[in-house]
């Protein structure tokens, strides 16, 4: 059993770094040259934020190459198949919005090192933030089409969206001392940002879905392995290669 | 030597040294030589994820080895985050001949604006392409009087 800095480490560094390299894979499929460079740039600010966080767990690139599926310690959210380009900004939306908020309070921890990373991150993250609900006027206010495809999209993520707001007895301690940050308390804030932008985006807020959680504890979709048996080859096929 | 005289032998050197990716300005120009020490230079990452971090640091460390400052040690500090308005006036200068539009002085606060002047005509009149550009550090934007597209210098 880890200790709780080291816990929780592990689950700010996976967020990043799950969603980082799902981000990656639309490198050279995006619509347009400008969304191509868009979802990179993002994918590369969230794998930086990764390399900090586990280097705090321990050796980043060790605990990004050689886990296994059980041992990654993401929220479901961030393991979701892009999908359509939709599907992307509507993941992207909610874990963006969440990530600013969290970052904001980070910057407040005790943890000098937490708070530095976080102090350098947020203002990064506030991109990503607006990048995402932009995107989700301009599908939502669209087309025919368009829409369609962001409410359809917002459906399969929304039902991801609790787990973000969920503390359990890990984090708990790391509350009370100062070093971690209360999620519960950024619910209701995070609940405006969504429904102003979806507003903006004439979308309906989602029906209410039974939540899917798991990941803090190793619980993932089988969409993680396969994201993991891209992202690992390398160091799995050739363990230790460098260049 | 002392350490002032250290200090300012040192900064000389790294004036010497690139930002990979923006060659036209100096890691000293860009704000990233925090701290010089008798044992080490302080450096600070711009993004977090940008990738000429380490092209920077072995930019330093070969500069430093080839001037005698074998012995100092490259320490790399996040907190303060760095900003653009560590850019020094001469820096943001070399920017603008470069061809990229420099983030204002003092404009950091309020880093989404996009208000920004062209680098090559001069013009007001400039509209956002892209909020992501080539690198981590740069918007595309492009003169509605000129016409020409251009890199923009995020506000961070
Ligand atoms: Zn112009």
């Amino acid at each position: 059993m880890t200790d709780g800095l080291t816990e929780y480490a592990l689950r700010l560094g996976d967020d990043s770094l799950i969603l980082g390299q799902r981000l990656g894979e639309w490198c050279g499929h995006a619509p347009m040259l400008e969304v191509d460079l868009s979802l990179t740039n993002v994918a590369l600010d969230l794998v930086g934020q990764a390399t900090l966080f586990l280097g705090i767990a321990g050796d980043a690139d060790k605990l990004a190459f050689h886990r296994d599926v059980l041992d990654f310690k993401n929220c479901l959210l961030v393991e979701q198949p892009n999908g359509d380009f939709a599907q992307t900004i509507a993941r992207q939306f909610l874990f963006s919005n969440w990530q600013e908020l969290l970052f904001r309070e980070l910057t407040q921890s005790r943890n000098a090192t937490l708070a530095a990373i976080a102090g350098k991150a947020v203002k990064e993250v506030a991109y990503h933030a607006r990048l995402a609900n932009e995107w989700m006027v301009r599908l939502g206010d669209g087309t025919a089409e368009s829409r369609a495809r962001i409410v359809n999209g917002l459906d399969w993520m929304w039902r991801f969206g609790d787990e973000l707001f969920d503390v359990d007895d890990v984090v708990e301690p790391l509350i009370a001392s100062g070093v971690a940050v209360d999620v519960r308390k950024l619910r209701g804030e995070w609940d405006q940002r969504i429904a102003r932008t979806l507003s903006e985006a004439t979308l309906e807020m989602p029906k209410p879905r039974r939540a899917a959680k798991g990941g803090r504890i190793g619980h993932h979709s089988e969409h993680l392995g396969h994201l993991l048996s891209e992202m690992q080859f390398l160091q799995r096929a050739y363990p230790g290669a460098t260049w | 030597m002392s350490v002032p005289a250290l200090k300012d032998e040192v900064l000389a050197v790294l004036a010497g040294v690139p930002d990979p990716e923006v060659p036209c300005i100096s890691v000293v120009e860009l704000g990233i030589v925090r701290e010089v020490r008798a044992d080490a230079v302080v450096i600070t990452p711009t993004y977090t994820g940008c990738p000429a971090t380490q092209a920077i640091e072995q930019g330093i460390r070969a500069a430093l080895d080839g001037h005698g400052f074998r012995n100092l040690k490259i320490e790399t500090a996040l907190a303060p985050p760095w900003t653009t308005d560590w850019i020094s006036d001469e820096g943001r200068e070399k920017l603008r001949a470069y061809g990229i539009a420099p983030p204002p002085q003092g404009a950091a606060k309020n880093s989404l604006r996009e208000d920004v002047a062209c680098p090559r005509c001069g013009s007001a009149r400039t509209e956002e392409i892209s909020r992501f550009g080539s690198t981590p550090c740069k918007a595309l934007h492009r003169c509605l009087d000129c016409r020409e597209p251009f890199d923009r210098f995020k506000c961070h």
